[in-house]
């Protein structure tokens, strides 16, 4: 088969050499000299390299006989030098891999042609559009969807020889920058810069030369580089562009590497990606005579791998994104809170990754800064939390669980209960109940705290029992009228409530604060206040629901549900807890740089921790469900308003909790278990 | 995990005989339940035609719309499709309702496509609660107690839509990974919005037994419409019994309640490989 190949990078070249191995006719058109190419040391993983060696063992044995390799991880934070082991890494010269590449593809007979820009496409019976994320052919030919992603960037190199991994973060006048720097050869290492864009242009990056912004980033970063200077290769500032692609063949013309998608730098594995394209193209192009067929199966081969790794550097550029958010937190936690970024490393990975800095974690959860050096501590989830005058054994809480004294048995250490309406006509269903129904001693004896969930349904009321669906109305002689912010029904053929006007808004907070003493006296140690899923208060929050224009509405949205909190802040005694919404997931619903602000809000009104929720404020919204989808709002309004957060968001495994918790991300967790009883591991 | 068994209605030239022969064995063969897919501008049998006559000539097994597309049809004709269905077939009937994914099917009907989701949101409305009072018989309440309610589609809204009104939850078909993921998806709205226990979860795939090329030919032309995803859609057929037995387990692994296997030729030889290939 007569095959042309578009871009001499990673992905063209090793597929050039694959191809030709195979036996077909290659053709590779690159539009710079062999020598030029953008960037200096990429990062390779171990698991990569099983795939190289297996591909083709001479490139393998060149690449990792050049390998600049380290076991660890620096994060330079606050004055203070982190180190965490156990990791291995290895790099290489971005020049040096391709003239590695280069070598062995001309050698096995390849047709290598340079400086030439390719702009029609070429007569062959395969097209490989290997021409990198701003892919010509991709623009012309393809659907994609290419984004800025993360920060701004520039990809320096050094003389400087580092011996690991290196992070480091500068706080400026103009915000926080931050370094990802790395070895990769005798002589030198990769320098990344990176800042957020406001921060980039009140720092003035945005009219600098390359000298000055050179100049700029060597006394930034002077104390590190130890005298040693940044060297640029056409290193600008730049947008890391998220490039997603539904289909990556059409015809007889496929996409690899970059062209087909991306995955954003700080977690290297753009290089990875590519070169595994390369191995499954060549794979299936070998299994099947029939090239659609080929195609297709290289496709769905490398689109689930590919997903995950776009998932995760998501996650990655996200946090270097808002690191400037962290910064008053222990260097100790900063790290693991980095290490653990992407979701792909967890408390448990890193335990085994890094035993010791997981010990000092999880000792330092424990006892803070008064551990003693050597200390061992049990798994964050299982250190307890102050929050004012009561202490939480641990921070697993039990929402909806059944049965509360179960609940406490099986491990939380705070068992939330109800909802509770505050009065009749606030009932969600007919059995909600208007007292707590719990037996708040024997769940104390259980060694569990007692939590109530104090409610009142507002538009989503007079509907039939969760078990039997939701927001389903109630027949019209089984229904009650209904109060909320406006007339706005909840959803299909939902009643529509009244408007509360101002002897509704007076009885409702009467209400809220009487069942709030009657919980105090029940001896409930934590209240929960709802302020969410579309319920009464959360009603007057969204300016989906709330379209009143009366002192109550507009700008002053917030004004009656923190009233509410005041009234029962004024009456309850211990931990206050608000169940927020802090966004709609509604185009032009409430989002969450105002929920943050409502969150701080409502700290400042007396609540000592928020229950952080999204959605539900009307029936048509778009969530986003996967596991642990509201762990990184969590993380912003617990890091933003600095508000103590529990959060739930379907997690499943103490690993997550543990990793959840340590790195600051939230202080308290719903667990969501599997229901496995012990029959279900011991099968006789 | 529960395997049950697609009947060809959609597959171009199946002719009546066919199908109700198709049914019959279903009935007799090691399947829970016998399913439909729903499609207007294609030469398909209507579902609901195709399982009423199913339901004539069967017994035991049961029987499902995987999915119908709801908006398609108004919801008071809609809910008295289903409850003919049930009664014929003795309250075996399960119904999965989802947007579908083809603009010409709602252009044929005369239906809004931009409207879609927020219509089979208010059609569910209407069956779960709206419908016991409309007068419309045999009466038979839609949900757990009555007519079963599996909602399908991929996104936020679709799984919260899903987790409000159904009973489980009808997946469009793909490796048991990509399953495995929807699954996760689904329990995590189902946990969002409070509902008790779990939702059933259905998945579904393609075989293609005795003659693997008219099968992929088949599926290439029925997914014309998506473009590129034909090819992809047309590679995931089934096509040897070692396949079916992976992607049976691959599909108990991921946590799937009940599996149904569609043929992409109308060809009884193909039910009985199958038959085979389960027991
Ligand atoms: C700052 C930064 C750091 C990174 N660090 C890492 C890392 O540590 N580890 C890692 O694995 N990955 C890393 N990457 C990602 C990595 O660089 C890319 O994913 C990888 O280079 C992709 O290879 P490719 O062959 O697909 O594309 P490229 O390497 O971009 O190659 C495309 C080639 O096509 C040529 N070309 C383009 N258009 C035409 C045309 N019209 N005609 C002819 N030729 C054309 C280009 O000149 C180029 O040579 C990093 C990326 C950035 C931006």
């Amino acid at each position: 088969m007569k095959v042309a190949i578009i871009g001499a990078g990673p992905a063209g070249l090793y597929l050039a050499i694959l191809l030709r191995k195979a036996g077909h006719e290659v053709s590779v058109l690159e539009r710079n000299a062999p020598d030029a190419t953008f960037g200096w040391g990429v990062v390779f993983s171990e698991e990569t390299l099983g795939a190289l060696r297996d591909a083709d063992p001479a490139t393998h044995l060149e690449i990792t006989d050049s390998f600049a390799r380290w076991s660890s991880v620096d994060i330079r934070y606050q004055g203070k030098l982190l180190r965490s082991r156990g990791h291995s890494f290895s790099a290489i010269a971005r020049k040096h891999l391709l003239s590695i590449l280069q070598r062995r593809a001309a050698e096995l007979g390849a047709d290598l042609r340079f400086g030439v820009e390719v702009d029609e496409l070429p007569e062959a019976d395969l097209v490989v559009a290997a021409d990198g994320a701003n892919s010509r052919v991709r623009t012309r030919d393809f659907r994609a969807s290419v984004k800025p992603q993360g920060c701004k960037y520039v990809w320096f190199g050094t003389d400087l020889v580092l011996d690991s991994f290196t992070f480091s973060f500068k706080e400026t006048e103009f915000g926080l920058f931050q370094a990802h720097a790395y070895p990769f050869d005798e002589n030198t290492s990769t320098w990344i810069v990176e800042c957020a864009e406001p921060v980039w242009r009140r720092a003035g990056l945005d009219t600098m030369s390359e000298t000055e912004s050179i100049a700029f980033c060597e006394k930034l970063f002077a104390d590190d580089l130890g005298g040693h200077r940044l060297m640029s290769n056409r290193s600008l500032w730049l947008d890391f562009p998220l490039v997603r692609c539904a289909s990556w063949h059409r015809g007889n013309v496929v996409l690899l590497g970059d062209a087909a998608h991306t995955a954003h730098f700080s977690i290297g594995s753009g290089t990875k990606l590519a070169m595994e394209d390369a191995i499954a193209l060549a794979t299936a192009l070998a299994r099947h005579s029939d090239l659609g067929a080929a195609l297709t199966e290289y496709e769905l081969d490398r689109q689930p791998m590919v997903e995950r790794f776009q998932q995760a550097a998501g996650e990655s550029a996200a946090y270097f994104g808002r690191t400037a958010t962290y910064t008053g937190f222990e260097p100790v936690q900063f790290a693991f809170n980095l290490l653990t970024r992407s979701g792909r490393v967890s408390h448990t990975n890193l335990a085994q990754r890094d035993p010791d800095l997981i010990r000092v974690l999880d000792a330092w959860f424990a006892a803070g800064t008064s551990m003693v050096p050597g200390a061992v501590a049990p798994a964050p989830l299982f250190a307890p939390l102050r929050l004012g005058s009561t202490t939480l054994t641990n921070r697993l809480v039990a929402e909806d669980a059944g049965d509360p004294v179960r609940a406490a048995q099986a491990g939380a250490g705070l068992v939330m209960t109800g909802p509770v309406a505050v009065s009749p006509e606030g009932r969600i269903c007919p059995d909600t109940p208007l007292t707590a129904e719990v037996s708040v001693d024997d769940v104390h004896q259980a060694g569990a705290l007692v939590g109530l969930r104090l409610t009142h349904a507002g538009a989503r009321g007079a509907t039939r029992p969760p078990a039997d669906g939701l927001d389903i109305p109630l027949p019209p002689t089984q229904a009650w009228p209904l109060l909320a912010a406006s007339s706005v029904s909840f959803g299909p053929f939902a009643q529509t409530p009244k408007a509360m006007d101002a002897g509704d808004l007076a009885a409702a907070r009467q209400a809220f604060a009487d069942a709030a003493t009657t919980a105090a006296d029940a001896g409930v140690d934590v209240l929960e206040l709802d302020l969410a899923d579309g319920h009464l208060l959360a009603g007057f929050l969204s300016p989906l629901t709330n379209r009143r224009d009366d002192e109550w509405g507009g700008e002053h949205r917030w004004a009656y549900p923190l009233s509410v909190l005041d009234a029962v802040r004024e009456v309850w005694p211990r931990l206050l807890s608000v169940r927020l919404t802090v966004t709609d997931w509604v185009p032009k619903g409430l989002g969450l740089p105002e929920g943050i602000r409502l969150a701080k809000a409502v700290r400042e009104h007396g609540a000592d921790l928020v229950h952080v929720r999204a959605g539900q404020s009307v029936a048509e919204a778009r969530p986003e469900f996967r596991r642990g989808y509201l762990t990184t709002l969590s993380d912003q309004v617990r890091n933003q308003a600095g508000v103590p957060t529990l959060v739930g968001g379907y997690l499943t495994t103490p690993d997550e909790v543990n990793t959840i918790v340590a790195a600051g991300r939230a202080d308290l967790c719903v667990l969501t278990p599997q229901p496995s009883p012990i029959e279900a591991v011991v099968l006789s | 995990m529960k395997v049950g068994i697609g009947l060809p209605n959609t597959v171009p030239g199946c002719d009546g005989a066919t199908l109700v022969e198709w049914a019959r064995r279903a009935d007799g063969g090691p399947f829970s339940t016998l399913a439909v897919l729903d499609r207007v501008r294609y030469d398909s049998v209507e579902p609901f035609a195709a399982l009423s006559a199913a339901a004539a000539v069967t017994s035991r097994i049961g029987l499902a719309t995987m999915i119908a597309i709801g908006p398609l049809r108004g919801a008071a004709m809609l809910a008295k499709q289903a409850v003919s269905v049930d009664a014929l077939s003795g309250g075996r009937f399960t119904l999965g309702l989802a947007v579908g994914a083809r603009l010409d099917d709602y252009d044929a009907a005369g239906v809004d496509h931009r409207t879609r989701g927020a219509a089979l949101s208010t059609q569910l409305a209407y069956l779960r609660g709206e419908f016991d009072s409309a007068g419309i018989g045999p009466v038979v309440p839609f949900g757990a107690k009555g007519i079963g309610l599996l909602v399908g589609g991929t996104s936020g809204a679709a799984l919260a839509r899903m987790a409000r009104y159904g009973d489980g939850y009808a997946h469009g078909g793909g490796p048991p990974r990509a399953f495995g993921s929807a699954a996760t998806k689904a329990l995590a709205a189902w946990r969002d919005l409070g509902r008790p226990g779990a939702p059933a979860l259905w998945g579904q795939g393609y075989i293609a037994l005795g003659d693997a090329e008219r099968g992929r030919d088949y599926l290439r032309d029925y997914y014309a419409f998506t473009g590129p995803f034909a090819e992809k859609i047309a590679a995931g057929a089934l096509t040897s019994v070692r396949e079916v037995k992976d992607f049976v387990r691959g599909y108990a692994d991921e946590g799937c309640d009940e599996l149904i296997l569609f043929p992409t030729v109308a060809d009884l030889d193909d039910l009985d490989r199958l038959a085979e290939a389960l027991s």
